[in-house]
Formats: C-alpha cells, structure tokens, sequence
C-alpha cells in the first residue's frame, strides 16, 4: 500500500491463487500488517493502538449495554441501575464503558501531543491528520451524547448547558437548537436522537478510522527523526524499516497491557472516581446543581469558551466592529471551535522546514509551554469563574490561540534549527547501533 | 524529548485528580474520615456491619425514606447482608405491595423496597454515591484518592453533625435543625457577617435528628452508640448503591494480576524480539 518497497503477498497454494483472484482480501490484509515502520519510533507511537483497542473495547460493552438500556426519560435512570443490579457483570460493563471513554481520550491527547511534537501533520501527512481531527470531533460528539444517556443530574444539566451553546449563534440559534434537541427543551425526544445517534457514531468513527490508517500506510508512518524512509530500492528502505508484524505489533501490545493494569485498577478499585457524583441523582428539570461541570476530556476546550467574559478587550472590540452580534457568549463559542480549528490548521500554521521538533530549539520550548497550558486549561475548566481563574483561564486560552497563529508560523523564520540525521538508520544505529553504548 | 512526553503524561494524570479535586480544602470541614472496611483495593463489605445498617434502616431511616431501587431478594445476595433466605422471605413479608387490581399483598423477594413515604426525603438507594462528592465536583477528589473519602463518611459524619443551636442564633431557623456538617441548606441570617461569610459551620437541614444512639437493639450484641449506628447504617447505603462492590474489587484485582503477569509475558518477548536489531555485533 504504501510507497515504501517491500515483499508483497504471493498466493502459494490453490486454494489461494482461487480466492486472491476473486477477493484479495489477505493481500490486503498481509500488506496492511506488514508496512514496512520505521524501527526508531519511540513509546510516543503505541497510542493508536491504544486508540482501537478502545474503540473496539466501547463498542463491544456499548452493544451489550444499549441490549439493557431504555432511552426514556421515566425509565432510563432505572434502567442504567437494573444493569448495575441485576444484569449479569452488568456492573462491569457500564464501568468499562464509561472509563473507556476516558482511556479514549487519555489516549488520543497523547496522540495529538506527539502528532504535533514530531511534526506528523506536516506534508505529506495533512490528510492523516485532518481524517485524525475529524475523529476527534466525532469523539467529543458521541462522549457527549453517551454522557446524556444515564438521565442523571449532570447529564440533563450539562445537555442543556451545551446545546444553549448553539442557542447564542445569531439568528439561526435558536432554531439549530431546537432542531438538535428536537424540541425547545432537553426532554424526551433529545434522549431518543441521542440515544440514536449515540450507537450510530462509534461506526463512523470506525470507518473513519479506516480511512486514518489508509491515508498514514500511504504515506509511510513518520517518525521521531521526521525524516522519510529510503525508498529508492527494497534493500535500503529495510535499512530505515521494520515489518509492523511483528516487531510494532508486540511493541504495541506490550504498551497496551502496561496501560490496560492502570486502567483495570481504575475500574476495580474507584469506578467513579473520574465521573461527578451528581449523576447518580436522576435528572430533575427543577433542580439545578451548583456547579456544572463537564467530564474531564472536555474541560480545556470549556475552560476557552468561558475565558472571553463581556470584560474583555478582544471580546468589546468583536461587538462593536460586528455592530453587535458578536456578544461574549457568542465569542465563547467562536473561541471553543476555533480552538480545534487551529489545531486543524497546524499543517499551513507551520512553516519550518524541518519536522521533527527534536530538531528545533524554540519550538521545544513553546511547545512544552502549551502541553503545559492544555493541561493548566483543564484545571481551571473545573474551577469557579472567580478570580485568579478568570485571569488564569484567560491567559491560558489566548496563548492557545498565540502558539498556533502567531508563534508557529514566525518560528519557521526566526528559528535556526540544527540538523536532522540524514536517515532513519543513522537515528536507530545512535541510540542501538554497534558503536552506541 | 520522550522525557518532556513522560512529564506530560505525568502532569496530565495530576490534572486527572485536580480537575474533580479542584479546592481540597473547600467544604470538607465536617466531614470525618472513617475507617470502613470496603474501603482500599482489598477491602471488602463487613457482613454483620450491613445486617446491623439494615436494622437502623429498617427501624429509624424507612419511616420517610424510600429505597426503591434495591430488591428485597438481594439481602441474601453474596457480598451484602447475607440474610438466611427464610430471614429475607419473613423481612419481605413484613412490607405490604399494591398489586395491579389495588390490593395490598404481602412482598416476595423479587419485590423492592419502597419509596420514599415523605415528599421531601430523597431515596437512599443511590444515596452513598450522589454524595461521594459531598456538595458537588469542588468538594472532593484528592481526599477520595489518597484517603478514600466519599459517601459513606459524609452520611455518617452528617448523621453525627447534628449540635445545639449556635450562639449566633440561639432559636435556629424555624422547623429546621442545625447541622454543622451539611453545606448549601438554610442560613440564620444573623451567622452571616458583614464580608457576607458563614460564622459557624454547616447549615439548617430539613431532617430533624434521626440517631441519639440506643435507637436500636442489636441481634449480634454489638454496641448501639450514635457513632456505631451512623457509621454502621452509612455502610449499609454504600451496599444499597453498590451492591457489587466486593466482585468488582475482586474482579479488579484478578484483572490487574492477570495484566501484570501479561505485560511481563509481552516485555520478555518483545526485548528478545527486537534484540537481533539493537546492539548488533
């Protein structure tokens, strides 16, 4: 599939000559597990398969759960406390699913963090990617939703909280928000479409994930030297590569164990912790909790769309040059999404020539920084807006917005980065070569 | 740089437990750290503690407070209060149940308990975890990580925090009861002072004092104090909300001896793998 020379299959036998001329489906298969990887990615690179084992892990308990689950408004809370109860290992399985989600997100964070320190995104990877963004639009949107299911405090509040969100775009807010909810309020038809929509996504995520891996076999994976595999003959291309089967494949596998010992002690031994207590009160329209908070994976992007309160500069100028439409909460929302935008945008954001940022000074630093900053904006997105946690949150959110628009593309000018190794041998030989000790 | 991604991920974790933890010290005043025994990854449930809850429940708790979704069956369940089948038939046939056609009929063990009797007593089943977070996500968080705090202590400490009326207002507020554990209930306006903070802790909840102690008499002979009762009926709602605690915790530890033993299996054979590859000759 890729670019990269290497052994294709060769039907052998009968049986397959017949079959392969019909559906080459091993082929596929053969050439899809044994790309040629580059043999110096680091620890950095298990995530994705930390990621499909995940997706597959919420869907297999998600399909069981969604046998057990009611999705209506008088019987969904009773119905998530029969599987805790009385379904078979029911107790399990929701546990399961609902800390897989945060083992999702764990993951693709890392994911996203090394994608954006080696300079994954850049060309000609752009459409791994964008394909990698959109699954994770579609995972904050099916998190989401899933989250709504229990019918419990948080999830009735935390609904109404978002889907005001799409209340405060001008004009056409209001009726996109009654067209999601399927109604003017979160109630019962909401729960049915999410419900819906809950078990229709995790397959869109799963062919888009089809797509993800496509696009990154055609290219060749990049690695921690961001330089290319040799292509110009199969002799030197094994020099830089190893089969995924099986060097990657247990590599992989043995980093997954490592975190799945994390995550089963996470499920046996404090199941809620990461969740709000509040869900386990049932949802009462009249009854708003004190705080609302959402899950952790969500708080940095919702710390951002809380930073721009009326108060601030940035925020005044937008409505008066919008003569108006633009109100900080509006502002917020513009912030929250262009937050992901820019991220998107990382492929024409930067400008250096060179990839891997191990290989460039400045970047290292502002890169750390917002590693740092990502991590500072989910603390504060459970804070009260109060202050410091306003300023805090703030400053946070605009260097968000300074790192991707501002530093990333002047850095390719200003920066003198130093010099790569010229292949993918000369990195793997440094560290396991015979001359390195 | 995979050391910058290590710290990442480390600091990442830490936000894990800060982002539910938020302010460790705000609102957890009252709240005392008891010593449960399903408490840690070993921890498991205290029997004849959740047959002596039952008995508090049953006695002091049922007369306003529902516990609708627990089944009377599950009292013979392993890993709850274990009642001999015959003693959960007889305890379920205490509890009238209206049938389809109105009548009343004595309850079978696939029956649940009841609701709430009292428009405003919440249900208990699911108490000790909509309370792990004692007043919502500021509340706890680094104390339910490193100590193990949650709903248990908090319904045992407020079952405890009841006191005499504050000096600050010595008639209390009106047809409620002064708690100095519970947060977010009524305010005597004249324990607000001019910077608009509480003076005393706690509030005015719609409860009246439940447990003096000597509420109850005991079948196994163990001492009926107020610390006992409160500690021992907080431990029976943490069985109500999480039956399964003792298999999860079971579970979890096969699981994680298992992954362990795994991840050594898969460490050995990739090091040998990759071995021909690294340190060539």
């Amino acid at each position: 599939m890729s670019g990269i020379p290497h052994d294709h299959y060769e039907p052998k036998t009968r049986f397959e000559k017949w079959f392969e001329s019909r559906l080459p489906a091993i082929s596929l298969l053969y050439n899809t597990l044994m790309i040629p990887t580059p043999r110096n990615l680091n620890w950095m690179w298990i995530w994705g398969v930390v990621l499909v084992f995940a997706l597959v892990l919420q869907i297999a308990t998600g399909v069981v759960l969604a046998m057990h689950y009611t999705p209506h408004v008088d019987m969904a809370f009773a119905s998530i406390e029969h599987i805790m109860r009385d379904v078979n290992s029911g107790h399990m399985i929701r546990y399961f699913h609902a800390n897989g989600a945060s083992l999702f997100f764990f993951a693709v964070y890392l994911h996203i963090f090394r994608g954006l320190y080696y300079g994954s995104y850049k060309a000609p990877r752009e459409i791994t990617w964008i394909v990698g963004m959109l699954i994770y639009l579609v995972m904050m949107g099916t998190a989401f939703m899933g989250y709504v299911l229990p019918w419990g405090q948080m999830s009735f509040h935390g609904t109404a909280v978002i889907t005001g969100l799409f209340g405060a775009i001008p004009l056409v807010g209001e009726t996109i928000q009654s067209w999601l909810l399927g109604a003017g309020a979160v109630g019962q038809p909401a729960l049915n479409r999410f419900f819906s929509l809950h078990y229709l996504l995790p397959f869109i995520l799963a062919g888009l994930v089809i797509v993800h891996v496509w696009a990154f076999h055609t290219t060749g994976n990049n690695n921690p030297a961001g330089v290319e595999v040799r292509r110009s003959s199969k002799e030197e291309a094994q020099k830089d590569t190893l089969p995924f089967w099986p060097y990657f494949v247990i590599k992989d596998l043995f980093a997954l164990v490592v975190i799945l010992v994390v995550f089963m002690a996470i499920v046996g031994f404090m199941p809620n912790y990461l969740g709000h207590a509040d869900n386990y009160i049932q949802a009462n329209p009249l009854a708003t909790p004190a705080h609302i908070v959402p899950e952790w994976y969500f708080l940095p992007f919702y710390a951002i769309l809380r930073a721009f309160t009326a108060d601030v500069w940035a925020v005044q100028f937008a409505h008066w040059i919008t003569f108006g439409i633009v109100d900080a909460k509006f502002f917020g929302v513009l912030a929250m999404f262009g937050a992901i935008l820019v991220l998107a945008l990382a492929p024409w954001l930067d400008t250096s020539s060179v990839r891997s940022g191990r290989y460039r000074p400045m970047f290292r630093w502002w890169f750390a920084l917002l590693a740092v900053d990502f991590v500072v904006l989910m603390w504060v997105g459970a804070q009260s807006t109060e202050f410091p946690y306003d300023w805090i949150s703030l400053i946070a959110a605009t260097y968000w917005f300074v790192f991707f628009l501002i530093i990333l593309p002047l850095l390719g000018v200003i920066e003198k980065p130093e010099t790569p190794p010229a292949t993918i041998e000369d990195d793997f030989n440094a560290h396991y070569g015979p001359e390195a000790k | 740089m995979t050391q910058m991604f290590r710290k990442f991920a480390l600091s990442t974790l830490t936000a894990f437990a800060l982002s539910t933890g938020g302010a460790m010290a705000a609102g957890e005043g009252g709240v005392t750290d008891y010593a449960f025994s399903f408490e840690g990854p070993f921890g498991s449930y205290d029997t004849a503690q959740l047959q002596r809850g039952l008995k508090v429940f049953t006695d002091v708790c049922a007369a306003c407070h529902g516990l609708s979704f627990v089944a009377y069956r599950t009292l013979s369940d392993e890993g709850g209060p274990m009642l001999p089948e015959d003693q959960m038939r007889a305890y379920a046939a205490q509890f009238d149940v209206e049938t389809p056609d109105g009548d009343f009929v004595p309850a079978t063990p696939a029956d649940h308990f009841g609701h709430s009797g009292m428009e405003n007593a919440p249900d208990l089943s699911l108490m000790a975890k909509a309370r792990a977070g004692f007043h919502g996500p500021y509340g706890t968080g680094l104390s339910q990580l490193f100590r193990g705090m949650g709903g248990p202590e908090y319904i045992a400490s407020l079952l405890n925090g009841y006191a005499d009326e504050p000096d600050c207002a010595p008639d209390g507020v009106p047809g409620l009861s002064y708690n100095t554990v519970f947060e977010g209930g009524a305010y005597a306006e004249s324990c607000v002072d001019e910077a608009g903070k509480h003076t005393v802790p706690g509030s005015w909840i719609a409860m009246p004092q439940p447990l003096y102690g000597d509420d109850v008499d005991y079948d196994d002979g163990h001492v009926n104090d107020l610390q006992s009762e409160a500690q021992d009926v907080a431990a029976f709602l943490m069985w109500a909300a999480e039956p399964h605690l003792d298999a999860r915790k079971h579970a979890g530890m096969v699981g994680v001896i298992f992954l362990l033993i795994l991840s050594v299996l898969f460490y050995l054979t990739n090091k040998r793998l990759w071995a021909p590859h690294k340190h060539r000759e």
